[in-house]
């Protein structure tokens, strides 16, 4: 049984009132807030085991470069990557998804390419390929989706091809909620030779995820959406894809043999951690991992699941509000339209009543106005969001139907 | 009504709520700006909703405002802008202390960092239009 009241005890912030008001967050799906067990763990770093990682030969860096090392073995656990050399750690999704670019996309994509993605990625996911493209040539296609948001099969199959080099696709829309069917999205792209890149930052958050299973090449997430710190993010990829892979950037941790006038690079995950890294929040990453393991992601799943069900109930008995993306077995990512209401006054009502919501294009701007739409209001829940949040979103979104 | 009259009327709303209807109002009763201005060039930038204000110089040297916004509340604070700076001289425009204004309308405590930031671009916006023209 998932004690909802019990997490939410761990998350200190949750019960902190605002504007006079219970702290109402729903807005997990841009940062999701920290469980006590991640906050006290940064504590104690700083406080007791901080150091350098890679380098002192004394027991504070060794013992925080076995941390460290650690952190990366349970994002391996976390993915059910075959190892952990094939865990890359990055300051976010975003720097994840242009590694890629920069790296393998600099190196194997010509002007003769193709690269597919989704009418649902965010910038994200979008203007990394758009630059390169510019730069090499190759053409960036887009696939459609449904008017509901759901995925079509149909759009996607005509988009690969051939020439595809690369699909870079959302496992879950931050706008839409829509779940991508991914294993068969991959294993249609590796018929016709093509890589696939998973943009998984929505999609880590709310269910188990496999890339063995899944087989996809490249898998990007952030560590702030998975309720650890910020400043960390993920990048998976398949072992002899990163080994094949130019570095990112230079300089210290990354390197084998270094003279004034060449050099020669370490191999996977160090090629690509130049620097010192994000020492303490990856560990951190990796204390936030085991919280939800340890809830379990089947239970988390089922718990969100429950809610988007609530959501949907309780959101149709409000006139004049719609719905942006209703595909079957989306996630809890809720966007809607107020008729009469501009999204900004409708925030600052929320707001006035403890509600955090976002507001504006979500940075997928194209995908909003593809949905007929310039601004949307977002709701998003957490594994902490229970039915009291969505009680009170209700009735604050009753509250602003009285002011315009 | 000038800017002294709705200190006054604001002087007996209690709480954001009543003061946001009222202002909502304003924004309500503020005369539609022509289409043909809703363009890039009279936007504000800075602001987070779209907001387009248009001057015009009258025989007497003073400056005229016009405003619009597609958010409501947005469009109630361009209402309380206008009545602040509209049809002053340029020397009244940049004499005007807008921070106290709002402190005697009891809105600083209401209005978001971005809100705010938004008001900002807006008199400065005004101010700059006071000095080329």
């Amino acid at each position: 049984m998932y004690d909802v009241e019990a997490v939410r005890r761990d998350f200190p912030v949750l019960s902190r009132s605002i504007n006079g008001k219970p702290n109402t967050f729903l807005d997990s799906g841009a940062s999701a807030q920290k469980p006590q067990q991640v906050i006290d763990r940064i504590m104690e770093i700083y406080t007791r085991e901080y150091s350098n990682v890679h380098r002192g030969s004394y027991l504070l860096s060794e013992e925080i470069t076995s941390e460290y090392e650690a952190a990366r073995k349970k994002v391996q656990k976390f993915l059910n990557a075959e190892s952990e050399r094939e865990i890359i750690f990055t300051r976010n999704a975003t720097e994840s998804i242009n590694l890629v670019a920069s790296t393998w996309g600099r190196k194997f994509l010509t002007r003769i390419d193709e690269v597919l993605i989704s009418e649902a990625e965010h910038h994200a996911n979008l203007v990394p390929w758009q630059m390169l493209r510019d730069e090499i040539g190759f053409e960036l296609k887009i696939f459609k989706i449904n008017d509901d948001g759901s995925f079509n099969w149909d759009e996607y199959r005509r988009g690969l091809g051939g020439k595809t080099k690369l699909v870079a696709v959302t496992g879950m829309s931050n706008v839409l909620g829509t779940i991508f069917p991914l294993k068969e999205m991959i294993r249609a792209a590796h018929d016709v030779g093509a890589k696939v890149l998973v943009d998984a930052c929505q999609y880590v958050v709310h269910q188990k995820t496999d890339v063995q299973d899944l087989n996809c090449d490249f898998l990007a997430f952030s560590g702030h959406k998975t309720y650890g710190p910020t400043g960390i993010g993920v990048l998976y990829g398949k072992a002899g894809i990163l080994e094949a892979m130019p570095p990112y950037q230079f300089g210290g941790d990354m390197v084998d043999v270094v003279t004034y006038q060449t050099t020669t690079f370490d191999e996977p995950p160090a090629r690509f951690e130049a620097g010192t890294p994000a020492i303490v929040q990856a560990i951190g990453l990796g204390t936030a991992l085991d919280y939800m393991q340890n809830l379990g992601m089947e239970n988390i799943t089922a718990h969100e699941n429950e809610l988007v069900d609530y959501m949907h109930s309780r959101l149709s008995e409000v006139k004049g509000v719609h719905e942006i993306g209703t595909a079957p077995g989306k996630g809890g990512v809720f966007s809607i339209a107020v008729d009469g209401i501009h999204p900004q006054d409708l925030a600052f009502i929320l707001d006035k009543e403890g509600v955090a919501v976002r507001v504006g294009h979500h940075c997928a701007a194209p995908l909003v106005r593809r949905m007929g739409y310039e601004s949307l209001t977002r709701a998003s829940f957490g594994l902490y969001t229970n039915h009291a949040d969505i009680d009170r979103f209700i009735e604050a979104l009753h509250k602003a139907q009285t002011f315009f | 009504m000038n800017i002294e009259e709705l200190i006054e009327n604001f002087e007996f709303l209690d709480g954001w709520e009543d003061k946001y209807r009222y202002i909502i109002d304003l924004g309500e009763k503020l005369p539609p700006l022509d289409a043909k201005f809703h363009t890039d060039e009279w936007k504000v930038r800075g602001c987070q909703s779209q907001v387009w204000l248009v001057p015009s110089k009258r025989p007497d040297g003073t400056l005229h405002f016009e405003g619009d916004s597609d958010a409501m509340i947005v469009k109630g604070l361009i209402a309380i802008v206008l009545m602040i700076y509209s049809d002053k001289s340029p020397a009244e425009i940049k004499a005007v202390a807008v921070d106290d204004i709002f402190a005697k309308l009891g809105l600083s405590e209401h209005l978001s960092p971005s809100r705010r930031n938004g008001l900002i671009a807006m008199t400065e916006k005004i101010r700059a239009y006071a000095g080329i023209l």
